[in-house]
């Protein structure tokens, strides 16, 4: 576009995040609430970057733990047997299943890094102005969106298994706070995305192009 | 206050305003700088989806009253509905987790289910009472952390997991979940959101009388 996009903030419309309608707010400063349906109203969403930031520093940390520590612990008559997010991974491709590890390495530790690395680099490019690659930019956050939520599906694997196995005493499984752990990850990794606002990646083209007048 | 026609946007993730140009059946409007979709038309949407809400109410039922599973090893059997699992957890001590469990797999279904159906009936004659939109509200975020799907997927890889240590049968539990999926899916697709907001009272009391401005540039008219 060579034009300076008519983007709503730089006319002063404001658009509801909840219900989209468009309005125009008295006061820039203070928006206030969307005419039709009451939500609080936004140019951008608050504090995006720093929100975000913080919520993937909080992820990242404990990211660690919910590696390290054992998920759930099966015990037999043969003994006890922790198991870690990797090591399940090992031990469904080492049963044959290969296609299923495939799955649960991608969900389980290829997305929460992927989603982690994407979010910082969106947030890096914004807070440098970057104006390349904006759809590309743009395209890369809906994909963390939709993927995000997939990251759950060790959490539903391990509640599975610890609710069916309980055959004490000839086998059982119970739960460990690797589980929590990743459990949050995973949260935590949603909320930031959602904090994040993908206006502001076009924000900064905008500057530049207004410069160049 | 001022507001525009609904007519008139700003792209959500990119902010440009633009006018949604009137859709063929089925078309959609896409913002021409990010590519965001930003409507599609789609006639009979309201009763296609309460169809679809009603279906999906009865799928989910099933899913969480029938066993998902049933274990059985040296004459012993164990079976566990999604509530059961959540309930092993908290009572193995990880009460979070447990929680969570049960708001991503239960409630968060359940709520999306619900509030659309009471969305549903409301707007069928307009307008429809303000608290409708706040339902309107919450429903978007029921959908963000309503996770059956990736329960399923779950659900799958732990029946391969337990089917080396033991003879494990699928249950009618996971074939209604399968139901759930795809009926969910459906359900939010032909939900027009912009349908139901147009035929809600407004919050500030206003029944909307829009006046319409030529203004912005006009949205990319992606086809069917």
């Amino acid at each position: 576009m060579t034009a300076v996009a008519r983007t709503g903030m730089r006319e002063g419309f404001v658009s509801c995040e909840a219900c989209g309608l468009l309005s125009r707010p008295v006061c820039a400063e203070e928006p206030g609430e969307c005419p039709r349906c009451g939500a609080e109203l936004e140019f951008r969403r608050r504090d995006a970057i720093q929100r975000t930031w913080a919520l993937i520093i909080a992820a990242a940390i404990c990211y660690i733990p919910a590696n390290l520590l054992p998920v759930m612990r099966a015990t037999s008559l043969t003994g006890e047997e922790p198991d870690t997010i990797m090591s399940g991974v090992v031990i469904l491709y080492e049963t044959g299943t290969w296609y299923l590890a495939l799955i649960l390495l991608i969900a389980s530790v290829i997305i929460p890094l992927a989603k982690l690395a994407s979010l910082a680099y969106l947030l890096i490019t914004v807070q440098r102005g970057s104006v390349r690659n904006n759809r590309e930019r743009t395209r890369l956050y809906r994909i963390l969106e939709i993927i995000g939520r997939w990251s759950m599906v060790d959490v539903f694997v391990a509640t599975f298994v610890v609710a069916l196995i309980q055959l004490k005493p000839l086998m059982s499984v119970a739960p460990e706070p690797g589980v929590l752990f990743f459990s949050a990850v995973v949260i935590l990794t949603i909320i930031a995305a959602e904090s994040f606002d993908p206006r502001l990646i076009w924000d900064s083209s905008q500057g530049k192009q207004e410069t160049n007048e | 206050m001022a507001y525009l026609s609904t007519e008139v946007v700003a792209c959500i993730e990119c902010d440009l305003l633009q006018r949604i140009p009137a859709l063929p059946p089925g078309g959609t409007a896409c913002c021409p700088r990010c590519g965001h979709k930003l409507a599609t038309f789609r006639p009979g949407s309201l009763e296609r989806t309460t169809a679809l809400a009603v279906a999906a109410a009865v799928a989910f039922l099933f899913t969480n009253v029938e066993p998902l599973m049933t274990l059985s090893v040296a004459g012993r059997q164990a079976s566990t509905t999604i509530a059961g699992g959540a309930w092993q957890m908290w009572e193995q001590g990880e009460k979070i987790t447990a929680l969570l469990i049960a708001l991503f797999a239960v409630i968060a279904p359940a709520l999306q289910i619900g509030f659309l159906l009471t969305i549903l009936l409301y707007v069928r004659r307009p307008p429809a009472p303000r608290w409708v939109g706040t339902l309107l509200r919450w429903v978007e975020i029921t959908v963000a952390w309503s996770m059956v799907e990736v329960m399923m997927l779950g659900i799958l890889v732990s029946l391969v997991k337990i089917a080396a240590l033991a003879r494990v049968v699928p249950g009618i539990g996971i074939f209604a979940a399968a139901g759930l999926i795809v009926l969910l899916a459906a359900m939010s697709s032909s939900f027009d959101p912009r349908e139901a907001w147009s035929r809600v009272r407004w919050a500030n009391g206003d029944w909307p009388r829009p006046a319409l401005p030529s203004f912005g540039s006009d949205a990319a008219e992606a086809g069917r």
